[in-house]
């Protein structure tokens, strides 16, 4: 029922999208993005892990693509998210071997860190762009290069296309021996590896894959922005990932992209409404829903269809 | 070769204190060993070493003639060798189901990691042996309970059953009637021995309790101060002169606390 209620929504926007203002087009594409990087958080986030650098994957995604663009003229934008897909998932798989060692505040912070080494390069480095950053020309779509208004359109489909591939991959995964082993982790590592699998492993892969997400993200961020900074490697943006996986909780995956929606929705009202006060409206926002729904917004569907079921077998 | 497992020249030192030394056992297949010895005796420092918690200082272990010696306890588990724990190891959070099938589904389908990631966690196969093994240990009642709000034996009884995932060709346990009731421990060994029935599992379990060594071991080995002293029938090795000073003794009396340590500890 979830799955049919998404794709029910995925085909509803995709088709809604050519009569839609293009700000929301746009908006709605920058959440997938995030949405991208949270449904990756949530693989971790169940085994008990939080990043505070994800960012160092968005970042490393989004530049992929800038630097390929300027440097070696790709265009292509298929081409250009499957590049950032492997340079993020190759860095996820380097700094995964330190990573996936350490647990809780360690894990986190040891995350952060890496992220801001990034960061202090970015800003450092001239080729790079430095604080300017790069920007990002337009992309084609398998020889077409829409203009304008179908650029933004174009940008936005593939989006979708990429957040329904991400969605249907995770919830496999999930489901998978390796996926449903995040709960095992949290609650007892000697007892998974007497069972004869390696937990060290285990994170390293979630590291990888979440980390290639968060690359597709920010390759689908700096195809729409058109430019990428160092900020995409800064902290906040990877308080901003953290932010919408508590509001989305790790319950269900669609929400993940539900959640970044109604993040992005939050800050741009709160920048209209409260110019310069905005940080005040989204920490209120964390805070209710810290305090009144914990587990986040995907905890309502799921428990709703947890009572429907009668039966409480979840997965 | 008959024997599944042997031991040889088996020593472990933590800087000065020798926690096992001069260890030689050979383990027929199919045999029950009871392991018997006073607390600090080198009893779960034997079982550690031979499951890959510690790695010996000294000696070697074979298991069906290959070397095993210091390899880690999830190759080790791999290759056939399984354990229970002192406390029982099981996800908490987790209901008796789901525990016994992550252990399923570990054993089936978690050799590689490309494997367990693609594998469906519920196959149909790792659901038959989760519906069987819960049958055999008799917990399937037990089923929907989070493991954390089990009783003590049952959660034993979970954590062996969990461990026979992927069917070992060698089991150790380590105390599997410890704090259980006297009057249970027998129905505890009784449930294990007869889930274990009819697999051909060589088992070696420490157990502190000695009718429960008369009545479900072939063979007892007895430690003492890091070493084996008495290596025989139940019967003869019971009646040796050095283990009812220094064990059967020493067990009459176990509720006095002693102060040595040193063994290793199974839930690291």
């Amino acid at each position: 029922m979830g799955a049919a209620l998404s794709l029910a929504a995925v085909a509803l926007a995709a088709i809604a999208a050519p009569f839609l203002p293009l700000w929301i087009v746009s908006l709605v594409t920058i959440s997938i993005a995030t949405g991208l990087v949270v449904v990756g958080l949530i693989i971790l986030w169940r085994a008990g892990l939080v990043p505070f650098g994800q960012a160092l994957f968005f970042a490393t995604g989004a530049y992929a693509v800038a630097l390929s663009s300027r440097y070696l003229g790709l265009k292509d934008a298929f081409l250009l998210v499957i590049i950032a897909a492997i340079a993020a998932g190759f860095v996820a798989w380097v700094v995964g071997f330190l990573l996936a060692r350490y647990r809780e505040i360690f894990f986190a912070m040891l995350s952060l860190a890496l992220s801001m080494i990034l960061y202090g390069v970015l800003v450092k480095s001239e080729t790079l762009g430095s604080t300017d950053g790069i920007n990002v020309s337009s992309a084609t779509f398998l020889g077409f290069a829409p203009r304008g208004q179908a650029y933004t359109l174009a940008v936005f489909w593939l989006a979708l296309g990429l957040a329904v591939a991400a969605a249907v991959f995770v919830s496999r995964y999930l489901s998978s021996v390796a996926g449903s082993l995040a709960i095992p982790i949290r609650d007892n590592e000697i007892r998974v590896e007497y069972l004869g699998i390696s937990v060290t492993r285990l994170v390293h892969l979630k590291l990888v894959i979440a980390g290639t997400l968060a690359g597709v993200g920010g390759a689908v961020a700096a195809l729409t922005i058109a430019h990428v900074d160092p900020a995409m490697a800064y902290w906040t943006t990877s308080g901003g990932f953290v932010f919408v996986t508590i509001l989305a909780g790790a319950a269900s995956v669609p929400a993940a992209f539900v959640g970044a929606l109604v993040f992005e929705i939050i800050r741009t009202a709160s920048v209209a409404i409260l110019p310069g006060g905005w940080q005040l409206i989204l920490g209120s926002v964390l805070l209710l829903t810290i305090l009144f729904v914990p587990e986040g917004l995907g905890s309502l569907v799921v428990r709703k269809r947890g009572a429907d079921k009668a039966k409480g077998e979840t997965a | 070769m008959s024997d599944i497992l042997t031991v040889s020249g088996l020593e472990k030192t933590f800087g000065s204190v020798v926690a096992a030394r001069d260890i030689n056992v050979a383990v027929p297949v199919g045999q029950t060993i009871g392991i018997i010895g006073a607390n600090g005796a080198g009893k779960t420092t034997f079982v550690n070493m031979i499951t890959g918690h510690l790695t010996p200082s000294k000696g070697k272990i074979k298991f069906e003639g290959q070397d095993i010696t210091g390899r880690t306890s999830r190759d080790i588990t791999r290759l056939g060798i399984a354990r229970s724990f002192q406390v029982a190891q099981v996800f908490p959070s987790l209901t008796v189901f789901e525990n016994m099938c992550a252990a399923a589904a570990i054993a089936r389908d978690g050799g590689g990691l490309i494997r367990a990631a693609a594998a469906s966690l519920r196959s149909a196969r790792t659901l038959e042996e989760t519906e069987a093994a819960l049958t055999q240990f008799g917990i399937a009642r037990f089923r929907d309970m989070r493991a954390s709000t089990l009783p003590q034996g049952v959660r034993k009884l979970l954590d062996i059953a969990m461990a026979t995932a992927g069917g070992p060709r060698v089991l150790l346990l380590d105390e599997p009637t410890s704090g259980i009731s006297l009057e249970e421990k027998f129905g505890i060994m009784d449930v294990i021995m007869g889930a274990l029935k009819g697999r051909g599992t060589t088992v070696l379990f420490v157990e502190h309790d000695m009718d429960v060594v008369q009545r479900f071991a072939d063979r007892v080995l007895a430690f003492y101060d890091g070493t084996v002293i008495a290596d025989g029938p139940p019967a003869e090795a019971l009646a040796d002169e050095r283990v009812r000073e220094f064990i059967t003794g020493a067990v009459l009396h176990r509720t006095k606390p002693t102060a040595n340590g040193g063994t290793g500890h199974a839930q690291g």
